[in-house]
């Protein structure tokens, strides 16, 4: 533009040149030559745009094909899908099943279907109701037929059909009634692994399809897992074996009752790669009738991962182990455990008199409650806290369940001597089971931190180091023979074939109205087995358990807790694959047998 | 040569129709077909899910324990404990039959010369079938668990 303006020949350069007698053509020459090379310019500016654009354009071309070839290579090749589905459902289960550790199915997916009524297309209503009404006993005549002639122009009469019952509502041959496609969640096995499986049921509700939602246990803690259509039908395998939770539901169910106990938890742990391998809680329920009510007395309460109650003396082996990692104490040192200890609360003493002294050793074997509050004294209650919190005991365990991740352990203040003391035998500190299983585990396993997880691992853990290997062996011999010494208190654990460690504890039931029951246990025992090369950890608990046989009705956990515990490893040991311990002299006692 | 030119681009066009006309049929039936062999599938794979089902069911821990129990006349199976493990040592092994092959291979011979024809059945006798090693008598006679 600024060209134009520009004249070719400027006259004042011209009157100029020509005043000094110089040629104004040359002028007029340059200029032009300025114009031609702006020009040159201007279009070279041009090509380059144009060239970008079009670069530009090929670049977007290509990265689109790019983009879509990637996206076709990474997308997981489309599912055939059931013809005439215009509902676009996939051709494998949309929920994936649900397997133990060795492929055994505990959930699937099974083709139902439903069953609605549409009034308005019914040819004779009464005729259908008293039809319905003869297929499924469940359903009134009366009140159907009321329905079928009301306004409303729907209803959902039945969630899941039969096929006898579909093809009976067939043959009624009735117009109105409709039947819709429904996934229904199965459960095999019943009531074995309940707890774990939690349940499901129905979301939104249409007629072509309805969506399964898990309610409880890992069908609710891996929901989106299990819906995930990427999966392409592949299993959610588990750490349970199916095998081990029957035997050890069997086992425990016999215990409960021969114990008169209102209730009974066992949970059965790899001690290195931290696998439930059977967790159970009774009375149990069946996941594909899933019971309504909740409440800590219910079916449905999971008292291993769920419930939290004071489990006794089981805490002792926290309380020395701490005392040995720190240092203070050998498992030979002599402790004064005269009583009654008291500071302002209740007096401390022991369940029997133990004399005046024991050894750090004994003080477990006899499970003295003076000698550990002894020892929690020296420890001091925020060292104390702190061990307690690095076990994992006074946090949410990290199992997979819905009802595991919520509930929290409770603790007094240990700032108070009082509360220290107690909670050293493991008075004033509630936790479930469960977090006992793993502290156990984490204790013995060569002193290294254990989670419980409900999936199949292939490798152990390598948590952070709790307790040194020499402590943790120091403490297995201990547990031992709380087991193997006759004045233990768990010497009814005594197996011929293996060899079991374990702490019993017997804690008082809280009263909700104050103080303690007198007459109510839980009775608690963790063991370890086999305890010179722990391989797992089981913790049996017993609600109000009472051995009658006797002249005076027993409730401490080495009547009660230790032959139930005993017995369930017996039976699921050899399942366990556990090479059992055979004396050479040993009689002839080879039998065929078989599982 | 226009002419020609014509012609055979009509025919050309002719052709390419007709190919159009029969691969877009082509097509359209084995959309059809592939439909079909979607919905198999689809009904395999149901049934496969079903069987599956149905075989966790009747394979049930608890059937399985029933199944023991009301059987156990018969089949004696016992619940895996960990007294049935033994060592080699305890095994009691049936003591092995001196056997004297040159006096087998005579009485075979003479086994053999003995069956008539006639009776049309190749076999030994009972007294002279081979016998079967008998395990050693049972020591411990399980009992029903409770």
């Amino acid at each position: 533009m600024t060209d134009r303006r520009t004249p070719l020949r400027p006259l004042s350069r011209i009157l100029d040149a020509r005043a000094h007698g110089a040629d104004p053509s040359v002028i007029e020459e340059t200029e032009r030559g300025r114009r031609k090379e702006d020009h040159h310019t201007k279009l070279r500016r041009r090509a380059e745009t144009r060239l970008l654009v079009v670069a530009f354009a090929f670049l977007a071309g290509f990265a689109t094909i790019g983009l879509r070839t990637a996206t076709v290579a990474l997308s997981p090749p489309e599912e055939p899908k059931i013809a005439g589905d215009t509902s676009g459902a996939s051709l494998v289960a949309t929920r994936a099943d649900i397997h133990d550790r060795n492929g055994r199915v505990l959930a699937k997916n099974l083709m139902t279907n439903a069953l609605y009524a549409q009034p308005r297309d019914m040819v004779d209503p009464a005729a259908a109701a008293a039809g319905l009404a003869r297929i499924f006993p469940d359903l009134k005549a009366a009140e159907w037929e009321e329905k079928f002639t009301s306004e409303r122009s729907f209803f959902w009469v039945k969630r899941n059909l039969s096929p006898e019952q579909m093809q009976a509502v067939h043959d009624l041959g009735e117009p109105g009634l409709l039947f819709g496609p429904r996934e229904m969640r199965l459960y095999p096995n019943g009531p074995i692994a309940a707890h774990i499986l939690g349940g499901a049921g129905y979301g939104r509700e249409g007629v072509a399809a309805a969506e399964v939602v898990g309610r409880a246990g890992v069908e609710a803690a891996f929901d989106d897992y299990l819906r995930d259509p990427a999966l392409g039908g592949a299993p959610l395998t588990l750490s349970i074996d199916l095998g081990i939770q029957a035997a050890t539901e069997r086992v425990l169910a016999g215990g409960m009752a021969l114990m008169n106990a209102k209730g009974a938890a066992a949970v059965l742990m790899d001690v290195h790669s931290g696998e439930v391998i059977a967790l159970a809680s009774l009375p149990d329920f069946d996941p594909n009738d899933r019971p309504q009510e909740s409440g800590a007395e219910g079916q449905s309460f999971n008292r291993v991962a769920q419930g939290v109650y004071e489990l006794g003396s089981t805490f002792k082996l926290f309380t020395i182990a701490q005392a040995l990692e720190l240092g203070l104490k050998t498992p030979k040192d002599i402790i004064d455990i005269r009583g009654p200890l008291r500071d302002g609360g209740r007096p401390i003493n022991d369940f029997h008199d133990l004399g005046k002294q024991l050894s750090v050793h004994n003080v477990l074997v006899r499970s003295s409650n003076v000698g550990t509050a002894r020892l929690a004294m020296e420890i001091g209650g925020t060292r104390q806290k702190a061990f307690l919190d690095e076990l994992g005991l006074l946090k949410p365990t990290p199992l997979e369940l819905p009802a595991a991740r919520v509930v929290r352990p409770q603790i007094q203040d240990p700032d108070r001597l009082i509360n220290s003391m107690t909670i050293s035998y493991g008075h004033g500190v509630s936790t479930s089971p469960l977090h006992v299983a793993a502290a156990y585990a984490s204790l013995t396993n060569g002193g290294t931190l254990v989670t419980p997880t409900l999936l199949k691992q292939n490798q152990s853990q390598f948590g952070p180091r709790v307790v040194s290997p020499a402590v943790s062996a120091q403490l297995r011999a201990m547990l031992r023979d709380v087991v193997a010494e006759d004045i233990g208190t768990a010497s009814l654990a005594r197996l011929s074939h293996y060899p079991v460690g374990g702490k019993t504890g017997t804690a008082d039931k809280p009263n909700p109205e104050g103080g303690y029951y007198e007459d109510k246990v839980i009775a608690t025992f963790a063991s370890v087995f086999p305890v010179n090369d722990p391989q797992y950890v089981l913790v049996v608990t017993l609600d109000e358990p009472e051995d009658s046989t006797g002249l005076e009705a027993r409730r401490t956990a080495g009547w009660t807790a230790v032959p139930v515990a005993g017995e369930i490893i017996r039976r699921v040991a050899p399942l366990l694959g556990l090479r059992p311990e055979i004396r050479q002299n040993a009689a002839l006692a080879v039998v065929p047998g078989s599982n | 040569m226009k002419v020609f030119l014509y012609v055979v681009s009509l025919i050309g066009v002719l052709g390419l129709a007709y190919w159009a006309y029969q691969t877009g049929y082509e097509t359209r039936a084995t959309l059809r077909q592939v439909q079909k062999l979607e919905r198999d599938l689809g009904g395999a794979y149901e049934e496969l899910s079903l069987l599956q089902a149905e075989w966790a069911y009747l394979n049930r821990p608890d059937r399985l324990r029933e199944l023991t129990v009301m059987n156990f006349e018969r089949l004696e199976l016992m619940e895996l404990a960990p007294e049935q493990f033994g060592i080699v040592g305890q095994v009691a092994y049936p003591v092995p039959v001196e056997e004297d092959p040159a006096r087998d291979l005579s009485e075979l011979s003479e086994t053999l010369r003995d069956i008539e024809p006639t009776q049309g059945t190749l076999g030994w006798q009972s007294e002279d079938a081979p016998q079967i090693l008998q395990p050693a008598e049972r020591l411990y006679e399980p009992e029903l668990l409770p």
